[in-house]
């Protein structure tokens, strides 16, 4: 993909060029350029380049994205509990204000750099390249990056990782998915969490949440998962291990794993640098 | 709210097209951005004139077209509408589909010019 040879022309964009199009005029006397460039192409680049120090070192990183309070930290503690002595983790926290999160994964014994991004709403891939240098990546076999809690503007940046991961709480409603398309079907995982909470809020439909997913195209496993009572928390340590395995065997082929935003668009639509 | 984040990469493209262009002033502005690419529409039109402000791109127009919701569906090979929260086969109803249109965020076409100062 370039910005000279047109092969960044796509389907959906070719008529705007055409003859007649909307973009072949010009106003008097001035220059037109078509330029066909992703906007956050910026961030993509970052991304990239985050994504390659990653491989460098064999770290697979998994970017953790919800609404607040939707347990992504408590996943995590318990994620840490329970893979912590097989595999070497490391955790980047995004809020908006305090080290709390990041004090509560230390408190575990693992390391965790804490990004406070004052007002904005997401972590871009800049921020989490600043927080890679703050890291020994040597000595980390899994990243995650709690991402601000969020389940609209997280969903835009690219960050480099190589899974993403979207958690819907029962008390939030089986249709956020329909509600919030774009970052559950970036999802290469979706978990229900806090599933004690099921028998008290009874309206929480398992399957809707699960078609919901599926209206957006997107194949990715949906796990249920209480942290509390820690049912169906194996099924996703096995997800994890199983995703680290795949990621493995893609850096051994000389490959990089790309999150789910589906590769046709991604590739269709975003130019290259 | 990202909205300005975004306009913030835009006015940093434009700057950069104006200088290759050596051009000072930035007229027009198009982009194309599809419903699922998580940018309203909207948003960046307010977001603009802030990110603009005191660049060369302070008083372009700015064109926004939004792309439609197209799937192209694996079982049947129709292409079809859809919405961004249904993306199924309009002709068949299998949600094993691909994207083939709405998630664009992109910068399509400027027009600069070089104005000269009146001595």
């Amino acid at each position: 993909m370039c910005d000279t040879c047109g092969c960044n022309l796509t389907k959906g964009n070719r008529h705007l060029l055409a003859p007649g199009g909307k973009l072949e005029k010009t106003s008097q006397g001035a220059q037109a350029i078509t330029v066909l460039k992703n906007l956050l192409s910026e961030n993509d680049i970052a991304a990239m380049h985050n994504r390659s120090h990653l491989d460098r070192q064999m770290v697979f990183t998994i970017n953790l994205m919800s609404s607040p309070g939707a347990g992504k930290t408590a996943l995590l503690e318990a994620t840490i509990e329970a893979l912590g002595e097989r595999y070497r983790i490391a955790v980047i926290e995004g809020d908006l204000e305090t080290e709390n999160d990041a004090e509560r994964i230390r408190a575990r014994g693992v390391p965790a750099i804490q990004i406070t991004t004052g007002t904005a709403c997401h972590l871009d891939a800049h921020m989490i390249h600043d927080a890679l240098h703050r890291l020994d990546l040597d000595a980390v076999d899994i990243l995650f990056i709690e991402n601000v809690g969020n389940l609209v503007c997280p969903a835009s940046f690219d960050l480099g990782q190589h899974r993403n991961v979207t958690l819907l709480s029962v008390p939030e409603g089986d249709d956020k998915p329909a509600k919030y398309p774009v970052i559950f079907r970036a999802a290469n995982l979706v978990g229900v969490t806090k599933t004690d909470l099921l028998p008290v809020l009874g309206d929480f439909n398992m399957d809707s949440a699960k078609q919901y997913v599926q209206a957006l195209a997107n194949a990715a496993p949906v796990i249920e998962i209480s942290t509390r009572t820690e049912a169906g928390l194996q099924d996703w340590l096995d997800w994890v291990e199983k995703a680290l395995i795949e990621y493995r065997a893609c850096c051994e082929r000389g490959e990089s794993l790309r999150p789910a935003i589906q590769p046709d668009g991604a590739r269709l639509h975003a130019a290259a640098p | 709210m990202h909205e300005l984040s975004v306009c913030h990469a835009l006015v940093t493209q434009l700057e950069t097209l104006a200088k290759a262009q050596a051009a000072n002033r930035i007229l027009d502005v198009t982009l194309g951005i599809g419903p699922l690419s998580g940018i309203e529409p909207r948003l960046l039109e307010q977001a603009y004139p802030l990110a603009a402000a005191g660049t060369v791109a302070e008083h372009a127009q700015l064109t926004i077209q939004v792309s439609p919701v197209r799937v192209h569906c694996n079982s049947c090979g129709a292409e079809s509408a859809a919405t961004v929260n249904r993306l199924v086969c309009a002709q068949c109803g299998d949600w094993h589909t691909r994207l083939i249109s709405g998630d664009e965020l992109l910068l399509l076409h400027v027009e600069l010019t070089r104005e000269t100062e009146c001595v």
